[in-house]
């Protein structure tokens, strides 16, 4: 028995039911179905999607809350700035640039790990802790310790640790990075990739244990290398799980705020959109430019989820066929 | 039926249990499982030394005065103290991070409870009494946790300014049930799904009424899904930022807007700094770890078992 067949016939119950009322009892039935969700419906609707309703037309309006009087209708005024403005413009590559970045760079070093993990070895539960650690820091927290303890130019560990490698074949004068300054992207992405890389590990390795193992110890049997085995194999089996983490570390990082907001404040053409929608209206008061980038945001957005939500649907298919 | 069911793998995914393991893989799987996985082991090892160094350094120097902290090279073996987390709680500056830590519990947890009020209903007329379309639905609760943050949040504030909800704590602990509602329905249907129908069906024979299969069949199943989904929506609220920093200020401001601003103030006390990260993270890293394959499920909106 299997939890799609059990659906189909739950529903089925009440399909069928010829009697004298039988439209206003079906009607009754439905409602008494219904009327569990609606709460959840209902406020979700009315705290995601009127807001959304109300970004999209202030997306069309003149308004600057500094000078309420001057509130107009601007057309594509606002869209034209957002896609020409050279700061705004800049926060869009950024945007993009950031978060294919660290979905790529975590999901290939949590692919990495997701595959040790899978063998057994000494301690593999703990080092399994350790490794989601990241992950479990505070998000403002991971920013801090990134920016005040490990990247500081003069006192940070890893200067530190330069400084002391350096000593030890009697160098005073040790290589001193200053990624904040230097290459402060660089610095938000590694940051964020530390923190991401454990969320693509725990979903690959969930992948790798719900791996089929009779086919790959046929394939051993046959004496198939074991780079054959995860090519042909492995990889295919984890197709799934590699979009899945790809596009909701995606969905995730292009919304990313904490990190930008803590390491760099959007300095030196490291603004995300998100943050540069934050700095529009809550610093600029400019209500429609921030709400047309918003309006920007989500019509991104909604191209990658189109992807990431073929890729749920598909793996929701397949549980109900199981 | 029992190897097929979504809650037997679930439970398999963690950590492969060695009973299953030992049938599974004996033989001549592995050809020469000693030194591969040596190997393997080492370099995850070495790996997960080197994503959990930020995390102890963190814990270490917390644990330093501000002079052993601030040091290149690093002075690892410097002698411990409490000073820091002192002055974090305000016993010198005179800032307490009292009241922001009881408005992020009190948010964390409000909204938690007001996401199971609401999610359980849902995912009930979801999965074991399915209303038509169910699957459109889902789909409608995950298409909202894709909206970006900030594509509301104009709206939202200028809301809140109007009807004089800003920087009030319930206000926030709406926003926050907003946020993990979808995630804890589509967690809540999957954990719903799992109840065997056949025993839906014999209580139904029985006779048994609404109330007493919701607690004796459809309760016990669900109860460790529930706890799941109340840690999760408590990490998430917990940790959240950008909404609290836009809603709150002083009287309803969280942890993590404590966390921002403590830092601009106080200047660089690396030690204090980091005391400050250990103390707010604390809850989430005891809750995280404590449901570990959980949170993936969450992340993942339930996609993944």
């Amino acid at each position: 028995m299997t939890t799609a067949t059990a659906r189909i016939s739950r529903s089925g119950h009440t399909a069928a039911k010829p009697s004298r009322n039988a439209k206003s009892r079906e009607r009754a039935l439905a409602w008494a179905r219904r009327a569990p969700l609606l709460p959840a419906l209902v406020f979700l609707i009315i705290v995601t999607q009127l807001p959304f309703v109300v970004t999209l037309i202030i997306s069309f309006l003149n308004w600057n809350s500094l000078s309420p009087d001057k509130t107009a209708f601007a057309g594509l005024e606002n869209y034209v700035t957002v896609l020409t403005d050279p700061d705004l413009r800049q926060a869009i590559f950024t945007t993009i640039f950031l978060t294919v970045a660290v979905v790529l760079a975590s999901l290939l070093i949590g692919l990495g790990l997701a595959l040790l993990l899978d063998k057994k070895f000494i301690g593999r539960g703990l080092a399994r802790t350790l490794l989601i650690a990241p992950f479990l820091v505070v998000p403002v927290a991971a920013a801090l310790i990134w920016k005040h303890a490990l990247l500081n130019p003069t006192y940070g560990l890893i200067n530190g640790i330069l400084t002391w490698i350096w000593s030890l074949f009697g160098s005073v004068t040790p290589p001193q990075l200053d990624l904040l300054s230097q290459a402060p992207l660089m610095a938000v992405i590694v940051s964020l990739v530390w923190q991401w890389t454990p969320f693509m590990m725990l979903i690959l390795l969930a992948g790798l244990q719900s791996r089929p193992m009779d086919t790959v110890e046929a394939a051993q049997m046959d004496g198939a290398t074991s780079w054959a085995i995860f090519r042909h194999l492995t990889l295919p089996h984890l197709r799934q799980y590699l979009e899945l983490g790809g596009l909701l570390g995606a969905i995730y990082i292009v919304q990313n705020f904490d990190a930008v907001f803590t390491l760099t404040a959007g300095g030196l053409g490291t603004a995300n959109l998100p943050y540069a929608i934050y700095q529009t209206f809550y610093f600029a008061n400019e209500y429609g430019l921030a709400s047309a980038a918003g309006v920007v945001v989500v019509i991104g957005t909604i191209i990658v989820a189109t992807f990431a939500l073929r890729t749920v649907f598909s793996l929701f298919k397949k549980e109900a066929a199981r | 039926m029992s190897t097929l069911t979504p809650a037997a793998s679930r439970k398999a995914a963690p950590v492969r249990p060695t009973s299953n393991n030992a049938s599974g893989r004996r033989g001549k799987s592995r050809m020469d499982p000693t030194r591969n996985n040596t190997a393997a082991g080492l370099a995850a090892w070495l790996l997960a030394l080197l994503f959990a160094a930020p995390v102890v350094w963190m814990i270490l120097t917390s644990f330093h005065s501000e002079t052993d902290a601030a040091t290149n090279p690093p002075s690892v073996a410097a002698n411990l103290t409490l000073d820091a987390y002192r002055e974090f709680f305000g016993e010198t500056s005179g800032v307490s991070p009292w009241p922001s830590l009881i408005n992020s519990a009190t948010a964390s947890i409000l909204s938690t409870v007001l996401v199971l009020v609401l999610a359980i209903p849902a995912a009930y007329a979801l999965s074991i009494r399915p209303v038509k379309k169910w699957t459109d639905v889902m789909f409608f609760f995950l298409s909202t946790k894709m909206m970006p943050v900030v594509a509301a949040i104009l709206p939202l504030y200028l809301f809140a300014r109007t009807v004089g909800a800003l920087d009030n704590i319930w206000f926030l602990i709406l926003m926050y049930t907003s946020m993990n509602l979808p995630i804890a329905v589509w967690m809540m249907r999957s954990f719903l799904a799992e109840v065997p129908v056949e025993m839906l069906e014999a209580a139904q024979i029985d006779g048994a009424n609404l109330l007493l299969t919701l607690r004796k069949i459809i309760a016990p199943v669900a109860m460790p899904g529930i706890a799941a989904i109340a840690l999760i929506c408590f990490i998430f609220s917990w940790n959240e930022l950008l909404l609290a920093r836009v809603l709150t200020g002083v009287v309803a401001g969280t942890a993590p807007v404590f966390l921002t601003g403590f830092v601009s103030g106080q200047g660089l006390f690396l030690a204090k700094v980091c005391a400050a990260a250990v103390v707010i993270s604390l809850p989430v890293l005891f809750a995280g770890f404590a449901a570990q394959d959980k949170l993936v499920q969450g992340l993942s909106l339930g996609a993944v078992k």
